[in-house]
């Protein structure tokens, strides 16, 4: 067995009223990928606030190269030879690229004047040598998040690092996207070198992954070699017990009312003539690649952002919705990818959240609120939705993702909407809540709520999607049944790019090679040559 | 999965029970600041501790605990109102128009004025939720317009209120007979319970503090958030519109050029009781602690002779030990 080049060996750290670790273990082998898997809370985050010398260990020591490791800050253990990329993305947005990657180590001219050219000249050097195809000049802000990403990995690397730490570098990329991230992992994984892989998606560390550590409750609990165990296993494991992965949609019929119907939905930044149907009590999927403009169509359906063209109409009833007061008025509610900033005061308590939209319809008399009636529809809806809080009064920053999740979702049922719009309603919730998500969204579409699923992982959109409205570019590209939905198909219909491929708008009845609106205006693609 | 996801429990059992007394322990900090100070002064000079000293000091409360109420909404939703002090003034001003100029009777003047404060407050409103300027911004030009109009209006020169029935006892009356308590400070006293109980009890509260919280949430949550934000601005710009009453009832007369300044004073008073100025956070009382202290300050200081640029030294000071120390408490949580 060669000698680890990272270890943790019974490593312990506690705060106030709360053990976050407890005898945590884990080595890290030179010229390996290890993947760290643990749910949400499960001890990931302070042990990278531990590796990066945020906080210090009350127990156990870290080895690097056998040396005893002990890091002072951040810039400490990036000299030390471990870089970190965290999960939130540390750039600045209204720098370039090359400012980014060497900030705060600009090459500078007679010790005061910064090198412009020298420095875009490193980074141009360093990232073809990474073979990341990325404009040093670029500003930050404007690339795709993948591209941020690479941006980031660009950063980490151009330290040397013994050790590269990622947690969920993959939350936000597509497949492609993905692949392109794994290359540059097995480039920079030598003999010398390791990568620490925190993710919770098993598909990619099957392929990436060499071992698994995984870790419950702030405690180690199993090492597996990724080529012999099962994703079953590890997940298992990680919640400490079996779950069903191979789950198909309940209830497909093809007799449902048409509930919302939306004609030719088209906006000045991206969509194009898009149009569906949502049926009562069904759940349909909206698939795409990132930026196809799955969320763009969520947010123009609220109203949340100006439309150019477009009908809605709900219930045979035409209906016009100018802002999101008026969608919420129409019982439909809008449940955003991120949570944290479109979809919860942080700040505020659980309760105060659930009560939010139907404030003034439901728990007020003469401007004055109620709160008796508040609190009990609070608790009623914490119990209804097993949403784990010691209270209602918590705060709900405080509660994990999943019960996030869960507070945002109750907040729409007590406004009684019967179309539920959910973006992205997994991301950032550990496997065992997820599982509670999709039996709730099954839960609500039996009830006869009318739900939109847009979601970025495929086994998410077949397991539960009564039908598959498949985007890209903004546009719709295809609506498959059930059971025409495959990975495969999605994928077609998904990678489909009329605005610039003729025989992709022919195969969607398009004319060939004729302008549309939005040919000029495709997504957002600066930094890519 | 309860017995296994305990140890995580427990931290957020703590954080729920202990949420409800950490906010109160701001308070009671901020309380205890304005003891010592108090004590301080008390024993530093003789003349300090007197009641008609501390009736003084009330009354000067007044003014500056009138406008940093209305600044406490408009501070929780995470905006400024720069203009509340030349607005004080301009308000005075339109008093006298009203009342002085006008002839208009007392009922009708009062009112008049404090709807010209909400006028005031519906324009910033205007300005920042529907065309999307900055607070600052918007209220900054406000100031400069309501400080110009002020001068203009009364070109420029004081207008008396000898000529109107118990204007000036609206401010230096005494309401309830045989006790010493100036009409003002009852008014302040009213005034801050009402706004309390709006801030904690009613819609307009509840939305204030979601706006605050997470604006892009709360919209998306279906509430119309621009229509509330006016109105939270002129919710706010009623209190100036007062702020304008009561002071030039208590001067007796109304000083086109005196406004500019206070605005800094009620602001100070709002984050000295620890209203967050990123929003969503803040209390009345909070408030009311924080105008104390700016008073008994500038009183205690003037007392012991101490000249007025160094009691700004200090004031600014304060300020600074006031939010640091709300900084630290935050970050030992």
């Amino acid at each position: 067995m060669t000698k680890a080049l990272l270890e943790v060996e019974g490593v312990g750290k506690s705060f106030p009223g709360v053990r976050a670790l407890h005898d945590m273990r884990l080595d890290l082998r030179p010229g390996e990928v290890l993947a760290l898997v643990g749910e949400n809370g499960a001890g990931k985050s302070t042990l990278m606030k531990l590796l990066s010398g945020i906080y210090v260990p009350d127990a156990g020591a870290f080895r690097l190269d056998g040396e005893p490791y002990a890091p002072t800050g951040p810039g400490h253990a990036t000299q030390l030879g471990i870089s970190i990329i965290h999960q939130e993305f540390n750039l600045v947005p209204d720098l370039t690229v090359a400012q980014n990657i060497f900030i705060g180590r600009e090459p500078r001219r007679a010790g005061l004047l910064l090198d412009d050219r020298k420095l875009n000249a490193d980074a141009t050097a360093l990232l073809d040598r990474l073979g990341l195809p990325l404009d040093p000049r670029a500003v930050v802000g404007r690339l795709t998040v993948a591209n941020q990403q690479m941006v980031e990995i660009a950063k980490a690397l151009s330290y040397e690092p013994r050790v590269l730490i990622m947690d969920e570098p993959t939350a936000a990329l597509n497949d492609a996207e993905v692949d392109t991230l794994h290359d540059l992992i097995r480039r920079f994984v030598r003999p010398d070198t390791g990568v620490i892989y925190i993710s919770h998606r098993m598909a990619e560390i099957k392929r990436i992954a060499h071992r698994v550590t995984v870790i419950r409750d702030g405690e180690y609990i199993d090492t597996l070699d990724v080529a012999t165990a099962g994703t079953p296993e590890i997940i298992s494991r990680m919640v400490g017990r079996a779950i069903a992965t191979d789950a198909t949609p309940e209830d497909v019929r093809p007799d449902r009312e048409v509930l919302l119907d939306v004609r030719g939905l088209t906006t000045k930044a991206l969509l194009t003539d898009v149009s569906f149907e949502l049926r009562q009590g069904e759940i349909l999927g909206f698939a795409g690649l990132m930026g196809a403009g799955r969320t763009e169509v969520a947010r123009a359906l609220v109203g949340a952002d100006p439309v150019q063209q477009g009908t809605v109409t709900l219930r045979g009833k035409q209906v016009r919705i100018a802002n999101p007061a008026d969608a919420a008025r129409l019982g439909i509610g809008y449940l955003s990818e991120d949570r944290k900033r479109y979809g919860l005061l942080l700040e505020q308590d659980v309760k105060a959240n659930i009560a939010l939209s139907a404030l003034r319809d439901r728990f007020t008399q003469g401007g004055f609120v109620r709160d008796g009636a508040l609190r009990a529809t609070a608790e009623q809806l914490i119990g209804k939705l097993r949403i784990k809080t010691p209270s209602a009064h918590q705060t709900a920053k405080h509660l994990s993702g999943g019960n996030q999740q869960k507070v945002v979702i109750a907040k729409w049922l007590v406004k009684d909407c019967d179309v539920l719009i959910f973006d992205e309603p997994t991301r950032g919730i550990d496997v065992g809540a997820k599982e509670e998500i999709y039996q709730l969204l099954r839960e609500l579409a039996a009830q006869g709520k009318s739900i939109i699923m847009i979601s970025s992982e495929l086994p998410e959109v077949l397991r539960l999607s009564h039908r598959v409205v498949v985007m890209s570019e903004g546009r719709v590209t295809r609506v498959l049944e059930a059971d025409e939905a495959t990975q495969e198909s999605i994928m077609h219909y998904a990678t489909l790019r009329p605005d610039e491929v003729p025989a992709d708008a022919v195969e969607l009845g398009l004319i060939a090679g004729a302008p549309t609106e939005a040919a000029g205006l495709p997504e957002k693609k600066a930094g890519q040559p | 999965m309860t017995t296994a996801k305990a140890p995580a429990f427990t931290r957020q059992e703590e954080n729920g029970k202990g949420a409800a007394l950490k906010s109160r322990l701001q308070q009671l900090l901020a309380f205890a600041s304005l003891i010592v100070i108090y004590t301080y002064f008390a024993f530093a000079s003789e003349f300090f501790f007197t009641y008609d000293n501390f009736i003084s000091i009330l009354f000067s409360t007044v003014v500056i605990g009138t406008l940093a109420i209305g600044t406490t909404f408009v501070v929780i939703t995470s905006g400024i109102d720069l203009s509340i002090g030349t607005g004080m003034a301009l308000c005075a001003v339109m008093a006298g128009v009203f009342m002085v100029n006008a002839g208009l009777p007392l009922a009708v003047g009062v009112p008049l004025t404090i709807l010209f404060g909400g006028l005031m407050g519906l324009i910033n409103g205007f300005n920042i939720a529907v065309l999307g300027i900055p607070p600052f911004i918007a209220t900054l030009a406000m100031m400069l317009v309501a400080e110009g109009l002020a001068l203009v209006v009364s070109d420029s020169t004081p207008i008396y209120f000898n000529e109107v029935d118990g204007y000036t006892d609206l401010s230096t009356g005494r309401l309830i007979p045989g006790v010493d308590i100036p009409n003002a400070v009852l008014i302040l006293v009213v005034v801050a319970i009402i706004a309390g109980v709006l801030l904690t009890k009613s819609v307009l509260g509840r939305y204030t503090y979601s706006i605050g919280s997470n604006e892009e949430a709360t919209g998306l949550s279906g509430i119309n958030v621009r229509r509330w934000k006016i109105a939270i601005y002129v919710f706010a710009g009623l209190f100036t519109g007062l702020a304008g009453v009561l002071i030039s009832a208590r001067l007796g007369s109304a000083q086109p050029a005196t406004g500019m300044g206070y605005e800094l004073q009620a602001i100070a008073a709002v984050v000295i009781g620890g209203t967050s100025l990123s929003g969503g956070k803040g209390s009345i009382i909070g408030t009311l602690i924080g105008a104390l202290i700016i008073s008994v300050l500038n009183n205690g200081l003037q007392i012991m002779s101490i000249p007025q640029e160094w009691q700004n030294v200090i004031l600014g000071c304060v300020i600074l030990v006031a939010v640091y120390t709300d900084q630290v408490r935050k970050e030992l949580q």
